[in-house]
C-alpha cells in the first residue's frame, strides 16, 4: 500500500454523530428507590409493575458487576447517571401531526422516515428516543390482523394483563446485574404480540435512539409469539457523539409457544468512541428466547458495529420439544473497541436443535472476543448443537478470541463445534488490487465473503445496509 | 513479432528497487514493443520476480530510482488497480487463496473494472456467465472452478490456469507471467502455455518470466534477457535460451566477476 492511497482511507466521521436539540424532562442524576418510584409514578404505572421495579432494585443492590468478560473499562458510577429523560411534550400523541417536529426530523435524518408520506412501506417502525417512544408506524393496520406493536408504556396502559403475565418470565429480575438494573429503571421499548395462528403481515423494527450525554438508556423489549404465530422483528440503534461514556443495558425477552417462530435481527450501530477510545456507548445488553412450545423457533441474527464496549449475548433456552434455536453473529470492532459477545444454547427438550455461527472481524487495536454455551440438560436425548466461530484479524495489533463452554448431561445429545482464524494479508490485497479492483473494495469483498453466512440471514432490506456499514467502519483500518 | 516501429508499450530505464532497504534491482532496462514476447530468465535471486512486481505496484518493493514508461504515461504515478484497469496484466508465481470470495464474482468485478477503462459496457451476472463460458475453452477449464472461492483448494495447475482465465477476460496490453510454469506437468504446461499464445496478438506484448528453457519450447520468444544480480547482463534471440540449456549460468558468474560485481 502506498502511503497516499492509505491517507485517502481515513476513516470516514460517524454520520449518525449530530445531537438534537430539544427541550427535555429529566430527573437528576442518581439511584436510589426514590427514584425508581419516581419514574413509576411519572408513567403513571400500575401496583404491580412499581412492585417489579422495587424487587429489582433490591436484587441489583445485592448483585456484583460482572467482571468475567475479556473487557477493560473504567469503574461505571451509577450515582452519575441520569436514569430518566424525556422530550417535553410528553404525552401521548393522537397522530404524528402532534410530533414535535424536531424529533421526525431527527429521524428522517436516521434514514428512518416517520411520516406518513414517506415511512417505509413494509416495515412498521417504533421510534424510541431517549427514553421514551414517539411513534410507531402502522399500528392500526396491524391492530387489523390482531397484531399488537406499540411502546412499552402503552402496553401496560392497554394490555396491562400481557404485561403482568410475560414480563420477567425469561429474564428474571435477578438474572444478572445488569438486567436487575434495567429491571428496577426501563423507561420504555417496544411490545409485539403475535396471537395464534397469525403470520405478521410486515417487518417490525424497533430504532433506539440516544441523544442525551449523561442519560443512561434502559428500554425493553417483549415479543410473545401465540400458538403457530410468526414474526420477523429488526432492531437498530445509533447515537451522538460525545467524549464521555453513556450506558445502555437493554433487556430483551421473547417468548415462543407452540410452533410459533420469532426472527429478531440486530443492526448495532451505536457511536464506538473514537480512535483514540475516548467516547463511545457501553452496551450491557441481556436478550434471551424462550422457546415455550413443541416446534417453537427463535433465531437471532446480529450485526454489531458499534459502541466503545460491547457484553451481550443472545440466549435460546430450548424447552418444547423439536425446539430450534440459531444465532447467527458478525461482530466488528476497530481502533479501541471491545466486544465480549456470544450467545447460550440451553437445551432443556427432546430433540431440539440449535445452530451458532459467529463471525468476528477485529481491526486497529480491538479486542473481540466470542463467548458461548451449549447446554445439553438430561431430557435432551436426540438434542443436537453445531457451532461455527470463525475469527478474522486485519492489521497486527487486534486481537480475537473463543471461549467455548460445552456442557452436557445427556449422552444422546450431539455436540460439533470448529473454530478457525484467518488474517486479510497484504499479499490477498494486492492479489485482488492488480486486478483492477479498488483497495476498499478489495477489503469489503473480503470482509463480505467472510460474513455471507449471516448476511444470508438478514431481511432482505438490511443486508444490503449491513454490507455498507461494515465497509464503511473498516475504511482507514488495513495498509 | 519484431516490428521496429510497433508502440513502444514498455519503457525501463535503469531501474533501481529494493526490499526492506535491501536493494534487489540495480539498474535494469528493457523496451517492450507492442506484438513482442520477451522471456527474462536467471538463477533464484537474480531480481525477476522482483521486477515483475515492481512493474504491477506490490506494496513491499519500494522503487529507489529510474524510471517505467507504460504507454508514455510513468507507471509509479498509478495505483496497482489502476495499472491493472489500463492493461498491465501479472500473472502471480503463487497465486494467493482468498476463502469465503467467490471467483465468479472476483472475476466478474475484474472483468468490469478493465471493461469501463476500454469504454465497453458493464456486464451483470448473466451477461458475464455468458462471457466467461467463452474464456473457459482458452485453458480447457471446468465451469465448476467458477463456483468456488478465489484459488481456494486449487491445485497449483488450476490456479496457473485460472491466471491466464483472468488474463483471458481482462485482455491485457501487456502481461508479465512470473514462473506460470513452475509447479506444472507438461499437460498443465501445454494447457497453459497453448492460452498465452491464444491471447498474444500484434497489439499487446507478454513478458515472460521463467526459470527453465521448456516454457520456451512452447511459447517462442523474440528477445531472451538474462538477468543477474539485479540487472540484465545479456540479451539475445530464441538461441540464448538454448545455449543457457547447454552451459548452464556458470558463466554468468565469471562475466559478474570480470565486472567486479560478484
Amino acid at each position: 500500500m502506498t502511503s497516499s492511497s492509505t491517507k485517502d482511507l481515513v476513516s470516514q466521521p460517524y454520520k449518525y454523530g449530530f445531537v438534537t436539540e430539544i427541550e427535555t424532562d429529566k430527573i437528576a442524576k442518581g439511584l436510589s428507590e426514590d427514584v425508581v418510584r419516581l419514574i413509576s409514578a411519572k408513567k403513571e404505572e400500575p401496583d404491580f409493575l412499581l412492585q417489579f421495579r422495587l424487587r429489582a432494585f433490591r436484587n441489583w443492590l445485592t448483585l456484583e458487576e460482572p467482571d468475567w468478560a475479556e473487557l477493560g473499562y473504567p469503574e461505571i458510577d451509577y450515582q452519575d447517571i441520569v436514569y430518566y429523560a424525556a422530550p417535553k411534550q410528553q404525552d401521548k400523541k393522537a397522530s404524528l401531526d402532534e410530533v414535535d417536529p424536531k424529533l421526525l426530523e431527527t429521524f428522517d435524518k436516521l434514514g428512518i422516515p416517520l411520516s406518513e408520506q414517506k415511512r417505509l412501506s413494509n416495515v412498521a417502525v417504533d421510534a424510541v428516543f431517549d427514553s421514551v417512544s414517539i411513534a410507531t408506524t402502522y399500528k392500526e393496520k396491524l391492530a387489523e390482523h390482531g397484531v399488537v406493536f406499540c411502546s412499552f408504556s402503552e402496553a401496560v396502559k392497554e394490555h396491562p394483563e400481557l404485561i403482568e403475565r410475560y414480563l420477567g418470565s425469561v429474564v428474571s429480575s435477578n438474572d444478572n446485574y445488569f438486567a436487575a438494573l434495567n429491571s428496577a429503571v426501563f423507561s420504555d421499548g417496544s411490545f409485539v404480540f403475535i396471537p395464534k395462528g397469525v403470520e405478521c403481515p410486515m417487518e417490525l423494527s424497533t430504532y433506539f435512539r440516544i441523544n442525551s450525554g449523561d442519560t443512561g438508556q434502559f428500554e425493553r423489549t417483549l415479543i410473545v409469539a401465540e400458538e403457530g404465530a410468526s414474526v420477523s422483528y429488526l432492531e437498530g440503534c445509533t447515537a451522538p457523539m460525545f467524549d464521555t461514556n453513556q450506558l445502555h443495558a437493554a433487556v430483551v425477552e421473547l417468548v415462543a409457544l407452540d410452533d410459533a417462530s420469532i426472527k429478531y435481527s440486530t443492526v448495532q450501530n451505536w457511536y464506538a468512541g473514537d480512535e483514540n477510545g475516548v467516547g463511545g456507548i457501553y452496551n450491557f445488553v441481556t436478550k434471551r428466547g424462550q422457546c415455550r412450545g413443541a416446534r417453537s423457533r427463535i433465531s437471532w441474527t446480529q450485526v454489531e458495529t458499534g459502541s466503545a464496549i460491547t457484553w451481550k449475548y443472545p440466549s435460546c433456552l430450548l424447552q418444547g420439544a423439536d425446539s430450534v434455536g440459531e444465532f447467527y453473529s458478525v461482530a466488528l470492532t476497530n481502533n479501541c473497541q471491545q466486544a465480549d459477545t456470544g450467545t447460550k444454547m440451553v437445551h432443556v427438550g427432546p430433540r431440539t436443535r440449535s445452530t451458532i455461527v459467529s463471525k468476528g472481524i477485529s481491526a486497529g487495536r480491538s479486542s473481540n472476543s466470542y463467548r458461548g454455551l451449549v447446554q445439553m440438560g438430561r431430557n435432551a436425548k436426540g438434542a443436537r448443537n453445531y457451532s461455527q466461530c470463525d475469527s478474522m484479524l486485519i492489521g497486527d495489533q487486534a486481537a480475537a478470541n473463543t471461549y467455548p463452554y460445552i456442557r452436557s448431561q445427556q449422552p444422546q445429545a450431539a455436540i460439533e463445534h470448529e473454530a478457525s482464524t484467518c488474517r486479510i494479508s497484504e499479499d490477498q490485497l494486492f492479489y485482488l488490487q492488480s486486478r483492477g479492483i479498488g483497495f476498499e473494495e478489495a477489503v469489503s469483498m473480503m470482509v463480505s465473503g467472510f460474513c455471507r453466512d449471516v448476511f444470508n440471514q438478514l431481511p432482505m432490506e438490511f443486508a444490503a445496509e449491513a454490507d455498507k456499514l461494515l465497509a464503511l467502519k473498516l475504511e482507514g483500518s488495513v495498509g | 513479432m519484431i516490428r521496429p516501429d510497433a508502440e513502444l508499450l514498455l519503457e525501463i530505464t535503469d531501474l533501481h528497487a529494493a526490499v526492506e532497504d535491501k536493494p534487489i534491482l540495480k539498474g535494469v532496462n528493457l523496451q517492450v514493443r507492442a506484438g513482442e514476447i520477451h522471456a527474462v530468465m536467471g538463477r533464484n535471486g537474480s531480481g525477476k520476480s522482483t521486477l515483475s512486481k515492481v512493474l504491477a505496484g506490490h506494496p513491499a518493493y519500494r522503487v529507489t530510482g529510474g524510471s517505467v514508461r507504460y504507454r508514455s504515461q510513468d507507471l509509479f504515478e498509478l495505483e496497482p488497480e489502476e495499472r491493472a484497469r489500463l492493461g498491465v496484466f501479472l500473472g502471480f508465481q503463487y497465486p494467493v487463496e482468498i476463502p469465503g470470495v467467490s471467483n465468479l464474482e472476483f472475476l466478474r468485478v475484474a472483468t468490469n473494472a478493465r471493461r469501463e477503462k476500454q469504454g465497453a459496457e458493464e456486464l451483470d451476472t448473466f451477461a458475464f456467465e455468458d462471457h466467461v463460458g467463452e474464456k473457459l475453452a482458452v485453458v480447457q477449464m471446468d465451469p465448476a472452478f467458477l463456483e468456488r472461492s478465489v484459488n481456494e483448494g486449487f491445485s497449483g495447475g488450476e490456479k496457473k490456469r485460472n491466471e491466464i482465465l483472468q488474463m483471458a477476460l481482462l485482455e491485457p496490453v501487456v502481461s508479465i507471467l512470473d514462473e506460470t510454469d513452475s509447479g506444472l506437468d507438461i499437460d498443465a504446461l501445454r494447457i497453459v502455455a497453448g492460452g498465452v499464445n491464444q491471447l498474444a496478438t500484434t497489439d499487446n506484448a507478454t513478458l515472460l518470466i521463467t526459470h527453465y528453457q521448456r516454457l520456451l519450447d512452447e511459447i517462442t520468444p523474440d528477445y531472451v534477457h538474462v538477468m543477474a544480480a539485479g540487472r540484465i547482463l545479456r540479451t539475445g534471440g530464441r538461441e540464448l535460451a538454448l545455449e543457457l540449456e547447454q552451459t548452464g549460468y556458470d558463466w554468468v558468474d565469471k562475466e559478474l566477476a570480470a565486472q567486479g560485481v560478484a
